[in-house]
């Protein structure tokens, strides 16, 4: 994982359902793994999709250290789409601060907080997954980006690569998206910061990468952290 | 498409609709069925297609009702509150012997309920959907692949029979990701459209799609007719699996997310030395009432799993008709079954026998 990609605050968008919230929460945990001294936190800004979303890893999150910050009504008889009144102080906040964007134009909501963003330094991580129909192509991928960017008003600065077919993933499948991601760089024009994968599905990946003579330093490992119907 | 691709199941009916050479869509937004609707927003218009928001469920019904009489592949897509504004196009559609697919991507109720999934309109689609003598094939989908593939077979049937299908998921289906494989769908052979409005370009009689007969007799004539449509799909059209059941003293019923959590509870019930096994309809209507009353002479006690009061165990308890006890076991409101709950009542029914 390339690290130094990552800002204090740092904010996760991407196509619908290619694993954003994941991803956000196991980025969050893993700050906090690697900064136990220093606070951390991760705001819901996803105001699109009421199925899979921050609030259910609410109790993960605590466990590893790592404050949610919730729309205030989330899971509850008043749930509406809202943003945590916490979120603006939030982007300044001493220590790490990962924010958990709606799926494609549902980035809009990022737009209210872009001059504090960009003022900020945030960084934007744009998460991407083959394995999605629309953005199987590194064109679909570019194209998601330019939608996001122009909802939200904010570039993505950095790709992330959590190609995946959920518990069927296979480590050829995690192989052969890494061209993918390489095309999605150049043509999103934007650094590679790690490829995903779940130990629990792919216990052997980091060995595969390794006999393949690929950097194993680009995986990030994740645990499943949003909610299985079934 | 030739390898898996990952996909919420709202995502694999719109595109197993598309490739299945369904150009049409019309809709109105409702959760957890909206992603249908995207989904047919961004993809229809690049292969020549149209989706349309229309100002209403009512609209929309009435939008496919016109897009099928001109002899088109065409669909609407909902949830719950909005099939029941759909009901009476729906009915004009089954009087006017019109092929459609209708999706509902069920969520608690009644009123208007809850987003979250249910099972509670297995009565409206399989008994109440519209006024009048008619009936919808239903289909129940389990997986994110049966909602494309039943998708593809839910468009063959409908034209098959000329009459409307219904795909009857639930909110968790549509939500939840899994891998598609879009390469493995079937072709039938499928009659020509011989009926439909799309001009006689001056070389045949004009065709009439309409579903009112003002003389009583007419109207019985074209029921009797339909009835008899009826019946071949009841004999020929019947699907279901079947889950260790050649041993089971007890018999689940299931369909769709719940028959998942079902063949989970009677593999723990096994492993607790219950012998339990699993009907799962994939057609609700027509329903797998011969082979359920077949099992009923092996089999010694029934349990209709549901994610409602218990609707389908009507159903159970038909087939089964009096030969052996028939028991319910559900949960509500947008609640889902555990497994652990199931087992207990599978580990409850077994004591008893």
């Amino acid at each position: 994982m390339n690290e130094g990609l990552i800002r204090p605050c740092t904010v996760v968008v991407g196509h619908y359902g290619s694993g954003k919230t994941n991803f956000a929460v196991n980025l969050a945990l893993s700050v906090k793994r690697r900064h136990p001294e220093a606070p951390a936190r991760i705001a819901d800004l996803d105001t699109v999709n009421p199925y899979f979303r921050t609030a259910d890893a609410a109790e993960l999150l605590r466990a590893g250290g790592v404050e949610p910050l919730l729309p205030e009504f989330a899971n509850s008889n008043v749930d509406i789409p809202m943003v945590p009144s916490a979120l603006r102080a939030a982007i300044r906040a001493p220590g790490f601060t990962a924010v958990d964007v709606g799926g494609d134009d549902g980035a809009v909501a990022l737009g209210m907080f872009r001059s504090e963003l960009t003022a900020a330094g945030a960084a934007v991580l744009f998460v991407v997954n083959r394995f999605r129909p629309l953005i199987a192509t590194p064109e679909g991928a570019r194209d998601c980006m330019e939608e996001i960017a122009e909802a939200s008003g904010l570039k993505p600065t950095a790709l992330v690569n959590n190609s995946n077919l959920g518990a069927e993933t296979g480590a050829e499948d995690v192989l052969s998206s890494l061209e993918y991601a390489r095309e999605c760089s150049a043509l999103c024009g934007l650094p590679l910061l790690c490829h995903c994968y779940m130990p629990a599905v792919l216990p052997d990946l980091p060995r595969v990468f390794r006999e393949a003579g690929l950097d194993e330093g680009e995986l990030f490992p994740m645990e499943q952290a949003t909610r299985q119907l079934f | 498409m030739s390898e898996k691709v990952l996909m919420k199941g709202n995502e694999a009916i719109a595109e197993a609709a598309i490739s299945a050479g369904c150009l049409y869509f019309f809709g109105y937004p409702i959760t957890p069925q909206t992603e249908v609707a995207e989904y047919m927003a961004r993809r229809l218009p690049k292969v020549g297609g149209l989706c349309l928001q229309a100002e209403s469920e009512v609209a929309a019904i009435n939008m496919l009702m016109g897009a099928s009489s001109a002899g088109t592949r065409a669909m609407t897509s909902s949830s719950s509150p909005g099939i029941s504004l759909k009901s009476e196009g729906i009915s004009y559609i089954a009087g006017c012997d019109l092929p459609c697919l209708i999706v509902n991507v069920q969520r608690g109720g009644p009123g208007l309920g809850g987003i979250q999934p249910s099972q509670q309109d297995y009565y409206q689609a399989t008994r109440g959907v519209g006024h009048g003598d008619l009936r919808l094939i239903v289909l129940a989908p389990s997986s994110v692949q049966e909602m494309a593939s039943l998708t593809a077979e839910a468009f063959d049937l409908a034209d098959t029979y000329r009459m409307p299908a219904m795909l009857l998921a639930d909110g968790a289906l549509g939500q939840m990701m899994e891998p598609v494989d879009f390469s493995v769908f079937p072709k039938r052979e499928l009659p020509e459209k011989t009926w439909a409005t799309n001009g006689t370009k001056g070389k045949r009689k004009k065709n009439i799609v309409n579903s009112l007969f003002i003389e009583p007799d007419k109207l019985e004539q074209s029921i009797l007719a339909r009835y008899e449509r009826y019946a071949k799909v009841e004999a020929e059209e019947v699907r279901f699996e079947e889950v260790m059941t050649e041993d089971a003293d007890i018999v689940l019923v299931a369909f769709g997310i719940t028959a998942r959590i079902a063949k989970s509870a009677i593999a723990e019930a096994r492993k607790a030395g219950v012998k339990a096994g699993l009907l799962r309809p994939i057609t609700l209507w027509p329903f797998p009432k011969k082979r359920l009353n077949e099992l009923a002479d092996t089999a010694k006690a029934f349990l209709s799993v549901e994610m409602s009061m218990g609707q389908m165990v009507d159903d159970v308890r038909l087939a089964v008709n009096g030969k052996r006890p028939v028991s319910f076991f559900g949960r509500t409101g947008g609640m889902i079954p555990s497994v652990e709950e199931v087992t207990a009542e599978i580990m409850k029914i077994g004591e008893s026998l």
